[in-house]
């Protein structure tokens, strides 16, 4: 499959689990005709039908309520969430009844609904179109929480999260959607990772850096700067926020004796503080400094011209890099 | 929907300064739109499009919906005795809705699939669901102790409204399955039919519900039971239109029936179903009823409404009108009703002794059923706990220990 961006492997991990299980729906707001605002649905209504690829009514709520039907009859729906800010019409849905449905009726009623959102900054947008709302969702028991930094993973974990009866928040970072990574030819999802595997991407010994999303690029350039500082940073990309990979996390923690954790979301009761009380909790005889925290500020998302500044850049990273490792 | 009911939806919008349970008590009476084929004296109506779906009723189906009216007044009277006595959390009475609950869940077919709220007692007794099942959810041992695929029943929904959007989703699986118009007529199709009150045809879920069935033409029946009371607020906090006529709205029929008219909801029901199974999109059904009761066992009506009330919606009773009708008509004598009366007492006995035995949930079942696939994280929670657990003392320390 060559070179390939994110969107476009998501669009082909859809369609090959489309393919493999007629059940499998993509719904969502125009998600047919127009193969998505991003394009990631591209060319799936065209290829199977207007009952397979839902464009739907403007509801978000609609999206994921109507979904736990189509669940409930036997079908496995794929939802798109336009952009990240746009899911609180459906939070009372995906929180008190996706995540619910399963432990209310003691395990009679699986509800295997993937929900997909675009997330993340760094476009330049208007406001709700670059937020980081996956703490909400892993605060939420029933959900698990998975987020994609690469295109191989994109297609890998679209297909495995669509397979399993859990129901999933599925996040897509959306500025690296036009960044491509090689797709051996002939990959098959069954050669793929466990779908709850962190993995670590660069081997280090004084750092670990833990990044998912879109911050896990910007996590391996500063490892790399950081070596030409004389810094050996291992890089961690979580690729599951819920569950959390404990053993690998705690694993890396415990060679390097240094942890930062990075997102985009606001730090204060984000993924990064979850990370710094299981790393305490696990590590405190290996820990060598306090865990560092670098993301978003405690604001709202702020405006585009704004956004350079609320969003961790490399030197952010480094910064941080260089205060834990110095302690 | 005809040019005359917009004139009638114009005609009957309240000044915005009426008093909100005047005009509520009004309405109904003066609403030529009223489908009713019983009236609350015993005597049968004939109605020029609904009659047709009630015809065929035997004498044995008519002393069967007596039989099911007294018997879900009698479960829903030891479940409240039951939560007076400690022995149930909360309960919401069903009581007044009983017409409502068993003419419409009688209409239904076995493929059919309902989705209601937390009072739909009456409903899931004609889904076959045992009435002991529904007390766990009230008494706190579990959240929903059936199950739904058995029964065509879903658990009940707490949260108001959010069930109208499974239920159109369910519906729209079933149209992909090509499960509507099936047999000759489309009479052997699959319908979905979602309850919900009053209240909810505010929410936000309710009213996207209404949009995608009827964009997607989803064998959906919107069953409103209107008991005129979301907890404290009448119905006119609600809307300044009858309920029924929102359907117009959104393209789809809407139409009123005597709430607590057994035939009429048994007919009016069966005909949205007869639309929906053969792949005539949704209808909106109002059944215009009265939460004779309080909202829950922990809820107070007499600081929000008065007696007089009470007293008018007394007289309209669902079930004493059947068994004025079946004794007028010769079709039941005194000794079936003593029958039914005996059968009620000893359902509620049985259902009482079988609440009592109810047994707790283990302690670690706290941590079943969170993932079809449990994750590692939570497997440790759960390991963890029960080791604190069995860290007490086997007697003694506060009723610790599993």
């Amino acid at each position: 499959m060559g070179q390939t961006t994110l969107a476009k492997a998501i669009n082909m991990g859809l369609r090959t689990a489309m393919e493999d299980d007629p059940k499998v729906l993509v719904m969502g707001e125009d998600v047919g005709r127009l193969g998505g605002v991003f394009r990631v649905t591209d060319g799936l209504q065209k290829d199977f039908g207007e009952d397979r690829v839902i464009d739907t009514p403007l509801a978000e709520s609609g999206i994921i309520g109507t979904a736990v039907g189509l669940a409930l009859r036997g079908y496995r729906p794929v939802c798109e969430i336009q952009f990240d800010g746009f899911v609180f019409p459906g939070f009372d849905q995906i929180v008190s009844q996706v995540a619910k449905m399963h432990y209310r009726s003691l395990g009679k009623v699986r509800v295997p609904i993937v929900i997909r959102i675009p997330f993340g900054g760094g476009i330049g947008a208007v406001e709700h179109h670059s937020e980081s709302p996956e703490a909400l969702f892993a605060h939420t028991p029933g959900l698990k929480v998975v987020a994609c930094s690469n295109a191989l993973d994109g297609y890998a974990m679209i297909q495995q999260a669509i397979a399993s009866d859990d129901p999933y928040i599925f996040l897509e970072p959306k500025r690296r959607y036009w960044e491509k990574a090689e797709i051996p030819d002939g990959f098959s999802v069954g050669a793929a990772d466990p779908l709850h595997s962190a993995r670590v991407l660069r081997p280090g010994r004084d750092v670990s850096v833990f990044a998912y999303g879109p911050m896990v690029r910007t996590a391996i350039q500063a490892a790399a700067v950081a070596e030409g500082e004389g810094r050996s940073v291992e890089v961690v990309d979580l690729r599951s926020i819920s569950p959390l990979d404990l053993p690998v996390i705690t694993g890396s923690v415990a060679r390097t004796g240094r942890a930062v954790t990075l997102h985009e979301a606001p730090v204060s009761f984000g993924v990064g503080a979850e990370l710094a009380a299981r790393i305490t909790e696990a590590c405190f005889y290996s820990l060598e400094a306090p865990v560092l925290r670098v993301g978003g500020f405690d604001v709202p998302y702020p405006p585009a011209r704004l956004e350079e500044e609320y969003l961790p850049d490399l030197d952010r990273v480094l910064d941080a890099i260089d205060r834990v490792a110095s302690y | 929907m005809s040019d005359s009911l917009v004139g009638a939806a114009a005609a009957q919008v309240a000044p915005a300064h009426a008093d909100p349970i005047h005009s509520q008590g009004t309405v109904a009476v003066a609403d030529p739109q009223l489908v009713r084929l019983l009236t609350p004296e015993g005597e049968r109506l004939d109605h020029p499009e609904y009659s047709r779906y009630a015809a065929d009723l035997t004498d044995a189906d008519l002393r069967g919906f007596y039989r099911d009216l007294v018997l879900v007044r009698r479960i829903d009277v030891e479940a409240t005795a039951l939560q007076r006595q400690g022995e149930l959390g909360i309960w919401a009475s069903l009581l007044g809705q009983e017409a409502a609950q068993i003419g419409s869940g009688r209409a239904m077919q076995p493929q059919d699939f309902v989705f209601p709220t937390y009072r739909e007692h009456g409903v899931a007794w004609t889904r076959g669901v045992d009435p002991i099942r529904l007390l766990g959810l009230f008494r706190g041992v579990d959240q929903g102790g059936w199950d739904p695929t058995e029964h065509n029943f879903h658990l009940y929904t707490i949260v108001i409204g959010a069930q109208t959007l499974h239920a159109t989703g369910y519906a729209m699986g079933i149209q992909r399955d090509g499960a509507v118009g099936q047999g000759p007529d489309g009479d052997q199709g699959t319908a979905v039919v979602a309850y919900f009150g009053d209240g909810a045809t505010s929410q936000g879920d309710v009213n996207e519900s209404f949009v995608w069935a009827s964009v997607f033409n989803a064998p959906v029946v919107f069953f409103c039971q209107n008991n005129q009371w979301a907890i404290s607020e009448p119905l006119a906090r609600q809307s300044r239109i009858p309920l029924y006529q929102r359907a117009q709205g959104f393209g789809f029929p809407g139409v009123r029936v005597d709430g607590n008219d057994v035939l009429a909801c048994y007919a009016v029901t069966r005909a949205a179903l007869a639309t929906a199974r053969a792949g005539g999109g949704p209808t909106l059904i109002e059944a215009y009823t009265y939460r004779m009761g309080a909202h829950t066992t922990s809820d107070d009506p007499t600081r929000y409404r008065i007696a007089a009330d009470l007293e008018a919606w007394r007289l309209k009773d669902p079930i004493e009108r059947v068994k004025a009708y079946l004794a007028r008509s010769g079709i039941a004598d005194s000794a079936y009703f003593a029958e039914i009366d005996a059968e009620s007492d000893t359902l509620a006995a049985d259902l009482r002794a079988q609440c009592l035995a109810m047994p707790d949930p283990a302690p670690l079942a706290l941590f079943d059923h969170v993932y079809v696939d449990q994750t590692a994280l939570l497997g440790e929670e759960r390991t963890a706990y029960a080791a604190y657990l069995d860290s007490f003392e086997p007697a003694g320390h506060g009723g610790k220990g599993r």
